[in-house]
């Protein structure tokens, strides 16, 4: 099969024109991945590519790039799946982490979210002797997030880490969930506690699906930030912003039948919280002026009956 | 002041357990690799790890005699003894640390069978045993706040009067060489896949830690010993492990046949591995394969089943080959995947060079001998990597801490490094190691014969020619110079190829994966021996043929 690839280069020993893209052909086995095209590249066209891999079996998580503008594990990525023959494909480092050389981009920071998050088990005590003793329905549910990699594809493509840098992030955030659901692990309140009311934590994620869709091991990292929303609610860790947005959300919701967007700013920063209420003024004012600025008293749907007897049907189903 | 202690080459199972258990005891530990630990190959293992328990009804007695008769005898009784008898508190030191293994009914950890054993003692995650074995002990090295040298490459080691006292070492991200020194080493890098093609291995399994001992004057034993794993997938290689014969698939040949019923009508598919895939290559010699391939059946076991207890093979699968386990069998070949030789330890990861230590599939203790079963390695990463830091622990302490001068070892290297960036021959450092390579897998494969073998070191004679006088590289870089690490890696596959060869065609019988269809039996009389190989500093090579160890087990006939 003939292939073309577009490769993003990047030389940081080259003074000027440092960044570039280079177009490599080939002729390959049909069933090719993208990987199996780079590797041809660097060691029969060009052995100035830099790129990491090792396993090429998706199970060592060195290889996420991006493809098409799509984050990857190039090894489990067949080439005949995103191009025809001919059609050239573009390969570009791994977003929010800094590039190192062309493919290969700094994994220093996204280690280091993990070392946050307190990565190991805490048992009260251990067992005299023997093993812990647990149902294997409890164990089998952590093998979701046991399956991660730590290959990057989510941290990649995160858009809060994309604008701010103190979000724990999505593949650390997964792995918090496999301690905090751990029946060994003693130390389930502390750590949601803590998820709870870093800044960076569990409330910063804005649901967007991102992580969910690249990662190549179905760990969905979001899901797993919502279940740590929903338990740290449950076990009664309440004063965080993020848990007065959810409950004004559903307040206004079932009580207009609409979101009272005006109302939901000021309770979710918190009524008396003096800075964090000028805070908002700014963006008040930049709303104003575009004429987008939420009306200050709610409008009523007309009929909010059924929204109220669905909010009554989920509570009874809680 | 030395830099360290002990400095560990690896960060896989072998070389996290050890480091573990060296924090523990106190001491000042370093891990270099050339890779960030989680990216280790010991991720690869799919299947599982072997321990007797007893509160289970099994005994460590068991478990040692099986490991014996898949070794095909030549495995060291007394070595095989300890980890068997080590199993049971390692596998449930891995559990306590956080592993999070599958259990059975009383919440208590459940269990698999696995090739070449009778009884069902395989604790396992799903089919990503590895890698959560090493996630874990990463994890556990997070929390002793262990130093890692990520992304180091060790160019050599150095020995000072007779000793070795740390590493030099290139730092990939910038291409600086650098000395590291350390009261003691352990040689933790893993196998020499790569010198084989094709095989299961990552691209990183360039027998690094084979290589580094071998020329500071330890031996290597048993290299002929090659593990091809029955079940590999057509074209790619790609492993598919052992776990899904363990819970019942079945292998059939074109005519639809289950033919392990000719070969092993005891154990079926659950033989020792040598023995299936022996089967299977006659099978596809004979004309029973279906392109060079037999089938891998598991369609009976049904989709959900399949997807919870083996969902990383059914994820290969339908990811590499677009199969459906549950729908249709898999074309599956024998594929080089295991050395059971590598650098002569005894049971505390003794090279015999002072200072020296080795574990894992690097070392050879030996447990393994001619046929490793399945589910023994990561078993035996973790007793012999733990061992080792308490032996190494205990020799640092007669170490003192004068400062040794390291300048002229890494003005060595230096010379070494600027030799292969200038070197201007007519091939490049791929294609030499290709060619090197698929001469190994024809001649060193499942069937040998001397032919084969001399065919075999005859290309390995050349290449270590061609890897002086006629490589050159393109990259003349120093960031991230992949081009230069794989000139380092092929030296060192080379020097594995070389030793593997020796061992090859000294062996004059066949024995568990040493099959030699000019001479086809096991001779007890003349060859219970291992052979073991040195290299002198001018290059010369010499073969020695020590006996193997027998305590309780004396050799009979192999039947499963």
């Amino acid at each position: 099969m003939k292939v073309s690839i577009d490769v993003k280069r990047f030389d940081p020993e080259k003074t000027n024109e440092n960044n570039w893209v280079q177009n490599y052909k080939m002729d390959i086995h049909p069933s090719s991945t993208v990987l199996d095209a780079l590797i041809h590249v660097r060691e029969e066209i060009d052995g100035t590519l830099g790129l990491r891999c090792a396993c090429r079996a998706s199970i060592c998580g060195s290889c996420g790039m991006r493809v098409n503008g799509k984050a990857k594990l190039v090894c489990k990525t067949r080439i005949e799946e995103l191009a025809e023959e001919g059609e050239t494909l573009l390969i570009e480092p791994m977003g929010n982490q800094p590039v190192i050389k062309d493919l290969i981009v700094d994994i220093s920071a996204f280690f280091a979210k993990m070392t946050q998050i307190t990565p190991f088990l805490q048992p009260d005590e251990f067992p005299k002797q023997g093993e812990f003793i647990a149902s294997n329905d409890s164990m089998e549910k952590l093998l979701t997030e046991m399956n991660c990699i730590m290959c990057g594809l989510c941290v990649s493509e995160c858009t809060i880490l994309e604008v701010d840098d103190t979000f724990i992030g999505p593949a650390a955030l997964a792995k918090a969930s496999r301690f905090v659901y751990d029946p060994r692990d003693s130390q389930t309140t502390d750590r949601l506690n803590f998820l709870n009311d870093e800044q960076g934590g569990i409330w910063d994620c804005t649901r967007c699906m991102q992580c969910v869709d690249v990662c190549p091991k179905d760990v969905a990292p979001m899901d797993r930030i919502m279940d740590l929303r929903e338990t740290a609610i449950e076990i009664g860790t309440k004063k965080t912003h993020g848990y007065d947005h959810t409950n004004s959300f559903e307040k206004s919701v079932v009580a207009h039948g609409r979101l009272d967007e005006s109302r939901l700013a000021l309770e979710s920063a918190g009524i008396f919280n003096i800075p964090r209420l000028l805070d908002l003024i700014p963006v008040g004012l930049r709303a104003l002026i575009k004429g987008k600025l939420p009306p200050l008293f709610p409008h009523k749907a007309e009929d909010n009956k059924k929204i109220k007897e669905i909010a009554k049907k989920i509570k009874e189903m809680e | 002041m030395y830099d360290h202690d002990l400095l560990i080459v690896g960060a896989g199972l072998a070389g996290l357990r050890c480091a573990v258990e060296a924090q523990k005891l106190g001491l000042k530990v370093a891990v270099i690799t050339k890779v960030h630990p989680v990216r280790s190959h010991s991720n690869a293992a799919q299947g599982g790890i072997n321990a007797p328990l007893t509160d289970r009804g099994d005994d460590w007695k068991g478990h040692a005699l099986d490991t014996i008769k898949g070794s095909d005898y030549l495995a060291d009784q007394d070595a095989v003894e300890i980890m068997s008898r080590e199993a049971g508190e390692a596998v449930l030191e891995l559990e306590r640390m956080g592993v999070i293994f599958s259990r059975g009914d009383d919440g208590k950890l459940g269990t698999r069978r696995f090739g070449g054993q009778k009884v069902a003692r395989t604790f396992f995650v799903g089919a990503i045993t590895g890698s959560a074995l090493l996630h874990v002990l990463y994890e556990q090295s997070l929390k002793l706040g262990l130093q890692v040298y990520e992304e180091w490459f060790v160019t050599s080691l150095i020995k000072h009067e007779g000793a070795v006292r740390g590493v030099v070492a290139l730092d990939l991200k910038t291409g600086e060489l650098e000395s590291i020194t350390a009261k003691s080493v352990v040689i933790a890098a893993g196998g020499a896949g790569r010198v084989f093609e094709p095989s299961t291995n990552a691209l990183i399994c360039t027998g690094d830690g084979l290589s580094l001992a071998w020329n500071n004057g330890a031996g290597l034993m048993d290299m002929e010993m090659i593990q091809y794993h029955p079940t590999t997938l057509a074209r790619t290689g790609i492993l598919l492990s052992e776990a899904a014969r363990g819970e019942g698939a079945y292998l059939l040949n074109s005519e639809g046949d289950r033919f392990m019923k000719k070969y092993a009508p005891d154990y079926m598919e659950l033989a020792s591995r040598d023995v299936v895939s022996r089967s299977e290559q006659t099978e596809i010699n004979e004309g029973r394969g279906i392109d060079g391939n037999v089938l891998l059946d598991l369609r009976h076991l049904g989709k959900e089943f399949i997807e919870t207890r083996l969902g990383y093979l059914q994820e290969v699968s339908v990811e590499f080959l677009g199969i459906d386990m549950a729908e249709k069998p898999v074309p599956i070949r024998p594929g080089m995947h295991y050395i059971m030789g590598g650098v002569k330890t005894d049971v505390d990861g003794e090279t015999g060079v002072p200072g020296l230590y080795a574990a894992g599939e690097c070392a050879n203790v030996s447990v393994h001998g001619a046929n490793r079963l399945g589910a023994n390695s990561l078993l035996d990463t973790v007793v012999f990597g733990r061992r080792s830091a308490e032996k190494a622990s205990e020799y640092v302490k007669t170490v003192t801490n004068d400062i040794i001068p390291t300048e002229k070892y890494v003005k060595r290297d230096l010379e070494l490094i600027k030799n292969i960036m200038d070197a201007d021959g007519k091939y490049k450092v791929a294609e030499v190691r290709n060619k090197m390579a698929t001469a190994m897998t024809k001649g060193i494969g499942v069937f040998r014969d001397q032919e084969s073998m001399e065919y075999a070191k005859k290309i390995v004679d050349q290449t270590k020619i061609d890897y002086r006088d006629s490589i050159r590289i393109q990259n003349k870089g120093k960031v991230y110079n992949t081009d230069l690490l794989f000139a380092l890696e092929l030296g060192n596959m080379i020097d594995c190829a070389e030793s593997i060869v020796h061992g090859a065609l000294t062996r004059k019988e066949s024995r568990g994966a040493h099959f030699r269809t000019d001479i086809p039996g096991r001779n007890d009389e003349e060859w219970l021996k291992h052979t073991l190989i040195y290299k002198s500093l001018e290059g010369e090579i010499t073969v020695k043929t020590p006996d193997v160890t027998i305590t309780d087990w004396e050799p009979i006939e192999r039947v499963y």
